[in-house]
């Protein structure tokens, strides 16, 4: 799967997922305080805490519940994100919490991440809800995934309940036709294998979850695909030679050099690239994720929501479309309903012509559905009122996805990943 | 700490963040400005009125600069404001004003002090900190201009409350945050829908952190006012904080003036922005002090941060940066 935004190998962006109680907030509470990444300042507090209600030991899972309604109902809101980095990785962590809102904050988390870690409790096993965070790591196209299985301590440290969980998560991941997961046994509240080898683990062979993000391989490298450089703005410049047309925009994916022929989609309009400049000066070649204005030969009619392509490697233009949608909002799907397809750089005004069928995310079964509630997927068949210029999801993350914005409640009521 | 004693120390530690040299600058730093520069250009191209919010600390001084990349030779699409609480510290102030006048851009500057002569604030005592009273100052700015967009420095890395800020994030009609009703942010598809006196708050800087902000301003050379980098100054110690001595802040009786070498992390209003003692007098001095910090960046340098575990977000609630 593609990344086209981050071509850098020592960044590793990557989401965590759990049900509730599967000790998510203290798992990463736990990797960075062993990872030496938790200021001392932060650790105070937490020590008040635990001094405030006569606690032993400190709670790491506070480090990562920010508000007041957090701390005070024991739970997670909103996605949060944390940054620390070892001397092998950067990391940026998207922490989206298992409960209500889950599908909508885990497919936020994942949508910007290359990995994903989903907790399960050993002594649980794999549930639906881990089956339902596999499937959206796997929709969203994480090509990684970790399997935490914690809790180990109340489990004896005992191997036959990993098994069992590795069993079940593999047969899982074959069904969805997902690359095998990794699985790590762990405590979080321990630390056994988070930062340091768990020693009263002794039959597992692998790596602690650090050591395991730490060697992921590098996301795909966005400079390999079809370039794809949607226009975010056109500025006029006054220079020497008289006026000459800007356009503003970052490259998703691909390359683009001095000379290439050019096609701006979904208009057609073909021209040649003049020049591509930065506010360091001008380039003779730019690739992703780079920021960069570039001038073509002809005085054409390009504007913010086109995309720049190469002739040899064109996006798919058209004003009809099929997606898997995550749907979001709590007002449920209704036929009939305007909304904004948000796309790239182009805003479209379209309606969900159908609902294909919505899939059993337990069992991977497509269902017939005449509407769509929250936390709903589904694959449905869309009309934009203009045409769009667009790549399959899996093909493209930048060209693939689009956000549904309700026109009356202005709501992000959906993301959607293009299929065809 | 139960878990840390029980666990078996590997011979070789892991290499941990603390004790490290620094990724070194390269491809993740150009991801966060091109980053930072679509998101600086999504506003230009979605809002009618936005603003920059410019105070010449050092993310401020940044989001200059990536307004530079993102615009010139063209002029920025919008204006640069400061809300002045009116207890800046004057090298701050200096730097603001020569910066704008090499930019050549316009300023707006509105005052904490003019809403209380107006009476849209109130003080408690005289040097009370203004800090959470720009608020008030900021959203009459905001309804005085009709801006749409406001852009910010603030990362999520500073604060607990900002790790689950948005990029785009939505303030309804009183310039509140709800946390539990942000709109989900996907891929780098940001909902920019208003309805007339809402505005958007826009953090170019999200993914930023301190070091990331100290090792771009290496790169780029950027000029920042002296306060950052270690001189000797007059502070008053007060238990373990150092606190500038200024017309703005009330000494104790128990506290001590003395003179230190001290440098300031963060640059904010006079009465709530403590100095850390610091010999980096150089940036990379200082890049070298950050990998073997202790303690956090806010931790050190905000009172206003310290009176609550819930600080920022309260404040942030109200509408506050």
């Amino acid at each position: 799967m593609p990344f086209p935004h981050r071509t850098d190998a020592r960044l590793l962006r990557f989401t965590t997922a759990g049900s509730v109680d599967d000790g998510k907030s203290s798992l990463i509470g736990r990797l960075l305080f062993d990872a030496n990444a938790v200021p001392r300042d932060q650790l105070g507090a937490l020590e008040r805490i635990a001094a405030r209600n006569g606690d032993a030991d400190v709670d790491l899972s506070l480090l990562t519940d920010g508000l007041t309604a957090e701390r005070e109902q024991g739970i997670t809101i909103d996605v949060a994100y944390r940054y620390f980095a070892t001397k092998r990785r950067k990391f940026i962590i998207a922490d989206t919490p298992g409960h209500e809102q889950y599908t909508r904050n885990m497919v936020t988390g994942a949508s910007t991440a290359d990995a994903a870690v989903i907790l399960v409790d050993a002594r649980n096993g794999m549930t639906v809800q881990t089956r339902r965070h596999m499937f959206l790591a796997h929709l969203l196209g994480i090509r990684h995934l970790v399997i935490a299985v914690n809790k180990m301590d109340l489990v004896e440290f005992a191997r036959a309940p990993f098994d069992a969980v590795a069993g079940s998560v593999a047969a899982f991941a074959a069904a969805l036709g997902a690359e095998p997961p990794i699985l790590v046994p762990l405590s979080a509240k321990f630390g056994d294998n988070v930062v340091f080898p768990g020693a009263r683990m002794n039959w597992y062979e692998g790596q602690p979850l650090l050591a395991i993000l730490e060697g992921l391989p590098p996301a795909v490298d966005g400079r390999t695909l079809p370039l794809r450089f949607p226009v975010q703005l056109v500025r006029r410049v006054i220079a020497a030679k008289g006026q000459s047309r800007r356009y503003l925009g970052r490259i998703e994916s691909g390359e683009v050099a001095v000379g290439d022929a050019v096609v701006a989609l979904p208009s057609g309009i073909a021209t040649r690239v003049r020049a591509i400049t930065t506010f360091e000066g001008p380039l003779v070649r730019a690739a992703a994720p780079q920021s960069v204005a570039i001038e073509v030969d002809d005085a054409v009619d390009i504007a913010r929501s086109d995309v720049l392509v190469h002739p040899a490697a064109l996006a798919t233009v058209a004003n009809r479309l099929e997606a898997t949608i995550c749907w979001f909002d709590d007002e449920p799907f209704a036929t009939g309903r305007r909304y904004l397809i948000k796309s790239g750089t182009r805003t479209a005004m379209g309606h969900i012509q159908d609902v294909v069928h919505r899939i059993d995310v337990a069992t991977l079964t497509a269902e017939p559905a005449a509407g769509l509630v929250r936390n709903d997927i589904a694959r449905v068949r869309i009309a934009a009122a203009s045409p769009i210029a667009f790549d399959a999801y899996r093909a493209n993350r930048a060209t693939g996805a689009f956000i549904l914005i309700d026109e009356q409640t202005h709501a992000t009521v959906a993301a959607g990943m293009i299929e065809r | 700490m139960s878990g840390a004693e029980i666990m078996a120390l590997p011979a070789a530690p892991l290499a941990v963040s603390n004790d490290v040299s620094p990724v070194p600058f390269g491809a993740h730093l150009d991801a966060l400005e091109s980053e930072a520069i679509h998101v600086l250009r999504e506003v230009a191209a979605e809002f009618r009125n936005p603003v920059l919010l410019f105070s010449g600390g050092k993310d401020s001084t940044i989001l200059l600069r990536l307004a530079e990349k993102a615009f010139r030779p063209g002029r920025f699409p919008f204006p640069l404001l400061h809300v002045d609480t009116g207890h800046n510290f004057p090298e701050v102030i200096e730097f603001r004003d020569r910066i704008v006048a090499q930019s050549d851009e316009r300023l707006i500057v509105r005052t904490v002090q003019d809403s209380i002569d107006r009476g849209r604030v109130r003080l408690k005592r005289a040097n009370q900190s203004r800090n959470a009273l720009q608020t008030v100052t900021l959203l009459d700015a905001i309804a005085e201009f009709g801006f749409d967009a406001c852009i910010g420095g603030a990362r999520r890395d500073e604060e607990k409350a900002r790790a689950k800020e948005r990029i785009f994030s939505f303030r309804d009609a009183f310039g509140q945050w709800d946390p539990r009703r942000q709109r989900p942010e996907l891929w780098s598809l940001y909902n920019t829908r208003l309805d007339p006196g809402e505005h958007m708050r826009v953090f170019p800087l999200s993914n930023w952190t301190e070091l990331d902000v100290w090792q771009y301003i290496a790169h780029e050379g950027l000029e920042l006012p002296r306060l950052y980098y270690a001189h000797p100054r007059s502070v008053a110690v007060r238990g373990s904080s150092l606190l500038p001595v200024a017309d703005a802040v009330d000494l104790g009786e128990h506290d001590r003036i003395e003179t230190r070498i001290v440098r300031f992390r963060t640059v904010g209003d006079v009465s709530c922005t403590l100095p850390v003692e610091s010999k980096a007098a150089t940036v990379a001095e200082i890049i070298a002090e950050i990998l073997t910090a202790e303690v956090s960046e806010r931790g050190a340098t905000r009172l206003d941060d310290q009176t609550s575990d819930a600080s920022m977000e309260e404040r942030k609630r109200a509408g506050y940066f």
